[in-house]
């Protein structure tokens, strides 16, 4: 399943809006990847968020395969369209 | 050959070097044969797990040595050697560019951290370090390079370092550690407030030093003088052998004044109390003949994590050292002052320009209410248990104070809906560190129970001295008359209120000023544990009535040097 979230936190997607995004994707059994730009990473990886560094505003396509995946997706987007701060 | 630095904490030590420096590990790149390329994946996996095994050793002893806190760094290394684009890059790297494993590694991990570093985020820089750190851990597990480890020496080392953190500080093992010394600092810097509170002596601001010793040298540590020697002639080493006797010797003769009370020669009564960071401080303290607690560094608690304590955690920080105290002795707890030269990642705060003159300490917390309600809430509930008082610092303004103790009305209203027990006479002062408050303690006095005169601040401030800077250090001076005449209005706008005077900066266990402290009416003095018992010692041969006539000659001097040469011909050379 695939949908395209937006980045609202002030900040972006950087230090622990990013573990809080990779430890809601961790509470899921199914893969889960974020594609920003054609770049695609696991989104249960802190280090591969960080280094996406999706800035306030950008989209990013939330992928998400296997089990419970229609849950994991919305969980995953919810993360990213929260503002921290 | 002898180096000359800054006296951070006061002893003396001899033993090797140990250097706590980021080594550097030569890495080969080899090509690996299609045919063994699945067995050097598995290589690296391996040795990734048996790391993860011993970071959970090792979380597991700091743990139980340090407490959870100390612990967490530990987590977050293990969560790294876990992570999916991590790990997986690296074993994308093993097979598609057919390299070894230290090389796959090394290049991986070097674009994170050089990606980390670029950005303009303190947690991203410090997420950079971790990455740094995990990776010279596997690459050490892969290519079998050995490290020197505290381990390897029979004796207690002299650590070396080119700065030490506050929490490097705090993790120092002091049955292996007998004394530190870093290239630069100061003696007001944390690393060296630190040492004189954990006792253990430290020489700062060596410049070069760690560059110049080798592991292994014998080192001889003056923290009294701010000297180090290497590699020392035995004519040295057995002089300062004598010395630390005579120093322990004199260690057992104040140790018999630890239960006195501090009370001079003419009968007068002054409280005699000690600046602590955490619970175990509280411990120390009190073996050290302290009377009670004249500032609890809440900041502390913040410090080295990477989310705010919880207010349970702090109400048991608080409770366990109001209950040190027996419930009865004095523990004054300074809200949290952050901000300035102490940064807490996760608060994500802006880079500042000035930032001592910034978005810090009470101007934080009464921008960031919820966080400040909740440690004023564990601080209510903690008063419960003890004798404790509270102070806020950095107020300038009568203004500021009003802000913070509406909050702590609003708290105290709270707790009481609730039924949760708390002191609602709860003495409740502010630290004196801003000479804007100097000038209106008289209108300040009004609306708090006391003043907590916070000198470190108020000679920076009031003298527009940097004290960390080295090179305009000798501006900063305690015995500036400005500074005395701010500390002077302030005493006696308490006094003529009823109110009690306390002073926690340096200045207050510095041996010279005592008695001229003393003479100006200032009731309580709050210093580092280890200085305690030397200063009792001091009061109790002091008169006040005479000191009284010399804080009024001291008042009429025109500069620190006058002032100082006074005080040693009249009072120190006179004992």
């Amino acid at each position: 399943m695939e949908k395209v979230f937006t980045v609202k936190n002030p900040t972006g997607l950087h230090a622990r809006p990013a573990a809080k995004l990779a430890q809601t994707a961790n509470s899921y059994p199914c893969d889960i990847y974020l594609v920003k730009d054609g770049k695609q990473i696991n989104a249960k990886s802190v280090m591969g968020l960080m280094a996406l560094a999706a800035k306030q505003g950008e989209q990013l396509t939330v992928i998400t395969s296997g089990e419970k995946e229609a849950e994991a997706l919305e969980a995953v987007g919810a993360v990213i369209e929260t503002i921290f701060e | 050959m002898q180096w000359k630095g800054i006296g951070a904490a006061p002893g003396y030590a001899i033993g090797p070097a140990f250097l706590l420096l980021e080594e550097k590990i030569e890495v080969q790149k080899r090509t690996i044969p299609q045919a063994e390329i699945e067995r050097e994946v598995k290589r690296f996996s391996d040795h990734t797990s048996l790391a993860i095994e011993e970071l959970e050793a090792l979380r597991e002893s700091t743990r139980q040595k340090m407490g959870e806190k100390q612990a967490e760094i530990f987590s977050a290394h293990i969560l790294l050697l876990q992570d999916p684009e991590f790990i997986g890059a690296i074993e994308a790297k093993i097979r598609t560019e057919a390299v070894n494993a230290e090389a796959a590694l090394q290049e991986v991990a070097d674009s994170f951290i050089a990606l980390f570093d670029s950005m303009d985020d303190e947690y991203m820089r410090e997420r950079a370090a971790d990455i740094r750190d995990i990776r010279n851990r596997l690459l050490r597990k892969l290519t079998g390079a050995k490290t020197a480890s505290l381990d390897d020496f029979n004796e207690p080392v002299i650590l070396l370092a080119h700065d030490l953190t506050p929490s490097d500080t705090a993790q120092l093992d002091r049955s292996k550690v007998s004394a530190f010394a870093t290239d630069i600092g100061g003696r007001t810097s944390h690393s060296a407030i630190m040492a004189r509170s954990m006792d253990i002596p430290a020489v700062v601001g060596l410049k070069e030093i760690t560059a110049n010793v080798k592991p292994g040298d014998i080192l001889i540590l003056d923290g009294s003088e701010g000297l180090v020697y290497v590699n020392p002639s035995p004519d040295l080493v057995a002089a300062y052998k004598a010395k630390a006797e005579r120093e322990s010797a004199q260690k057992v003769l104040l140790q018999q004044l630890k239960d006195e009370p501090s009370v001079t020669a003419d009968g007068a009564r002054v409280e005699l109390v000690a600046n602590i960071g955490n619970p175990q401080d509280a411990v120390l303290a009190k073996e050290y003949g302290a009377e009670g607690v004249g500032l609890y560094r809440t900041e502390f608690l913040y410090m080295g994590r990477s989310a705010l304590p919880t207010e349970d955690e702090q109400f048991q920080a608080y409770k366990a050292v109001a209950e040190t105290f027996g419930g009865t002795q004095p523990v004054v707890i300074r809200t949290l002052d952050i901000g300035g030269d102490k940064e807490l990642p996760y608060l994500n705060l802006p880079k500042e320009m000035n930032p001592f003159l910034g978005y810090r300490a009470i101007r934080l917390c009464l921008d960031r209410t919820e966080m400040f309600k909740t440690q004023l809430r564990a601080i209510l509930r903690a008063s419960a248990f003890g004798n404790i008082k509270m102070m806020y610092p950095m107020i300038s303004s009568l203004h500021e104070l009003r802000q913070a103790n509406q909050l702590l009305a609003e708290v105290k209203e709270e707790l009481a809906r609730e039924g949760i027990a708390y002191n609602p006479t709860m003495e409740v002062g502010i630290m004196i560190e801003i000479p804007s408050a100097a000038m209106i303690a008289d209108q300040l006095v009004k609306e708090v129970d006391f003043f907590s005169i916070g000198t470190n601040d108020l000679i920076q401030y009031t003298i527009a001295v940097d004290r960390m800077n080295e090179k305009i250090s000798h501006l900063y001076q305690p015995f500036h008359p400005a500074v005395l005449r701010l500390i002077q209005h302030v005493i006696q706008a308490a006094h003529s209120a009823g109110k009690w005077v306390g002073m926690c900066g340096e200045m207050a266990g510095n041996l010279t000023a005592i008695p001229l402290l003393l003479g100006m009416g200032l009731d309580e003095f709050s210093m580092s544990a280890s200085s305690i018992l030397r200063a009792r010692h001091l009061v109790k041969q002091l008169d006040k009535g005479r000191m009284k006539e010399i804080a009024r000659h001291v008042m009429t001097l025109d500069s620190s040097e006058a002032i100082v040469a006074y005080l040693q011909e009249h009072v120190m050379d006179k004992l």
